[in-house]
């Protein structure tokens, strides 16, 4: 779980971050934050997908669940059970 | 009843002068778009009036009153000439939707120089394309967009600033980076503007083009005319409402209609610099109050997706009128806001090169659910013959929209491209490249594109600049790129692609070529999906058949294949 957390929190900050200097946590707002734009998103679902070798439905690929490391990590696990 | 009234009536008395008369404009007089909307405004007794609610992340909010943003136009433009920017020189605004956007767009027109607003998610090679045929001077950014103009500053020695308004001192400012803060800056109260007149450059917009380079729309202070009056009748912009326009400057509905007209019809109006979400956007017009609302099918139909319970927990009674732009806006969400909102959205239709609005189902007439409405009134809008570009009188006949120039916001060229200016004219009529047809009553019915352009959530992105840049991938050998039909954003990118020996086709392949279409271009333009293929169908001339590709995706008849070279 905590792998997972980090790598997750990692992929965002490697992709998604502009401002190297910016500093985000696990509960940082990433879709409502302005992070991660809609289209965005479909990378970061996809990256999902392959790295935990599972299938997320596009609708329930949605901002809300994807607005946290931490949201995203029981989205991902919800598949993984 | 709304300020527009009848149809017949305005159609019968229009002329562009009574918005001249209004703004107290005389032909020939100085216009300065950055004096009519900040200065003008404060003289006629409304300096205190606020002009801009905005409200950024982590709850951030600030207001700026008409002598706010008088002063901080004033303050950016003579921070910008004392750099040594010169009228007519290209300043760029690379910005997110903060304060400083909007400020600066006004102070960069006070100089008389030329606002080039570049959409803040755009990669490195999107901006160098941009900013080198432009060959822009100074670009005004943040600290979080900075490392985009350092990748690839080595191939722009013509930008000599890039000037940065939320420098924190953390670490030291590189070759040609200064930095400003609005907040810190000393107000000018008293500012020299520049004398521009109707035809002096204000406004460039870079659109996609099917083939070749993005094209530099170029505008003129005089647009400021059918700006001020069509947002009086399309949006039915009034003294005392509250307006938010949900696009971003880098497009020109954030521009034409989120920032002059309203501005310079003393307007206040709020902006929201977040991402996303239905309750965020929800919670903002219960906050601010909304009453005017400009918005996209693409959110709108994101909205819809969302549902209708989470409507019912805010209070959106503030809210009397509703418009959307950007792509054609389906009969179900019109329908579906009449329902859920009680009120129906307006589609207005209208593109980068007009520059102000065209079409419109106006206010008080009667909306057509999924039609783009009827013509403005002063403007000769037909549907052309896509062979002989003749009018065709026949009612529900498709063809292109076609109108004749002149009103005052038409772009007066494409930058540095005279020849494709040029080539948008035929028989006297403005080709719009999209096809629709018209009913009976005289309203629009879109029909589609007459290209290969993709309108993804309102954003065209062209199909050529987003192969060049997968040919730039290590791993990729051929690409064509198609719009897919889309729920949500009508259509999005597809790549179909060969590999280079040696390279798997493999899913994180995949994501590794989207990310970097994402980085390199912009998110908008990133593939949605990536194909794989042995090769790429095409004519026997070598030329890859898109057209094939497309039409297999919109399960459309894929046409004439005598010329696909089978070998």
């Amino acid at each position: 779980m905590d792998d997972m957390k980090q790598a997750v929190l990692e992929y965002v900050i490697n992709e998604y971050l502009e401002d190297e200097d910016d500093e985000i946590d696990l509960d940082t707002p990433l879709i409502s934050g302005g992070i991660v734009d809609s289209f965005s998103m479909v990378s970061l679902k996809r990256f999902l997908e392959n790295k935990y070798q599972i299938n997320i439905p596009d609708e329930q690929a949605t901002p809300e669940a994807f607005d946290s490391v931490n949201k995203i990590i029981v989205l991902v696990e919800s598949f993984l059970k | 009843m709304s300020q527009f009234g009848s149809y017949e009536e305005r159609i019968k008395n229009f002329s562009w002068s009574m918005a001249e008369q209004e703004l107290e404009y005389r032909p020939g007089d100085v216009i300065n778009i950055g004096w009519y909307c900040s200065d003008r405004i404060c003289q006629q007794g409304k300096a205190d009036k606020p002009a801009l609610l905005w409200e950024g992340m982590g709850g951030k909010e600030k207001t700026y009153t008409y002598n706010d943003i008088r002063l901080a136009s004033n303050t950016i433009g003579k921070f910008l000439r004392d750099l040594g920017i010169k009228p007519e020189d290209r300043v760029c605004l690379f910005m997110d939707k903060i304060p400083e956007l909007y400020l600066g767009f006004l102070g960069v027109l006070k100089i008389g120089a030329i606002a080039q607003p570049l959409f803040s998610a755009f990669g490195g090679e999107s901006l160098f394309v941009r900013l080198e045929d432009a060959q822009t001077r100074a670009i005004i950014t943040q600290r979080k967009h900075v490392s985009k103009v350092r990748k690839v500053l080595e191939q722009m020695p013509f930008l000599e600033h890039i000037i940065i308004v939320d420098y924190d001192e953390k670490k030291e400012l590189r070759e040609r980076e200064v930095a400003f803060s609005l907040e810190k800056a000393t107000p000018v109260e008293q500012f020299e503007i520049h004398p521009t007149t109707a035809e002096s450059p204000s406004v460039l917009h870079y659109t996609s083009g099917t083939t070749g380079k993005p094209k530099g729309v170029q505008h003129v202070h005089y647009s400021l005319i059918s700006q001020y009056l069509s947002a009086q009748w399309a949006l039915d912009l009034r003294d005392d409402d509250i307006y938010w326009c949900t696009a971003d400057p880098g497009w020109v509905t954030g521009t034409s209609y989120g920032i002059i007209a309203p501005f310079s019809l003393g307007i206040t109006q709020c902006v929201q610099d977040i991402g996303f979400s239905a309750n965020n956007w929800y919670q903002f017009i219960e906050k601010k109050r909304v009453t005017v609302w400009y918005s996209a099918p693409t959110a709108i139909r994101s909205l819809m997706k969302a549902g209708e319970e989470i409507v019912k927990k805010f209070d959106l009674s503030s809210l009397r009128h509703l418009t959307s732009v950007g792509e054609p806006l389906n009969s179900e969400a019109v329908i579906w806001s009449q329902a859920v909102l009680g009120l129906p959205f307006h589609d207005t239709y209208w593109q980068t090169e007009t520059g102000s609005i065209m079409i419109t189902n106006f206010p008080g007439m009667k909306v057509k659910p999924g039609s783009m409405g009827r013509a403005f009134p002063g403007l000769t809008a037909t549907i052309l013959d896509m062979k002989t570009y003749e009018p065709i009188n026949e009612p529900s006949k498709v063809g292109l929209i076609g109108f004749k120039p002149d009103w005052p916001a038409m772009m007066r060229t494409y930058w540095n491209n005279k020849e494709a200016y040029e080539s948008k004219f035929i028989n006297g009529w403005y080709i719009s490249g999209d096809r629709s047809s018209i009913d009976r009553e005289g309203y629009f019915w879109f029909a589609g594109r007459d290209d290969d352009i993709i309108n993804t959530a309102g954003h065209l992105v062209s199909p050529f600049e987003v192969e060049s840049a997968l040919l730039e991938h290590e791993a990729v050998a051929e690409s064509a790129v198609v719009a897919k039909p889309d729920d949500v954003n009508m259509e999005v990118v597809k790549a179909f692609v060969t590999l280079k020996p040696g390279f798997e086709a493999n899913a994180d392949m995949e994501l590794n070529i989207m990310n970097f279409i994402r980085k390199t271009l912009s998110p908008l333009a990133m593939p949605q999906e990536i194909e794989y293929m042995p090769s790429l169908p095409k004519t026997r001339s070598g030329k890859i058949m898109r057209r094939m590709l497309r039409a297999r995706e919109w399960g459309e008849d894929i046409g004439d294949t005598s010329t696909l070279d089978n070998d």
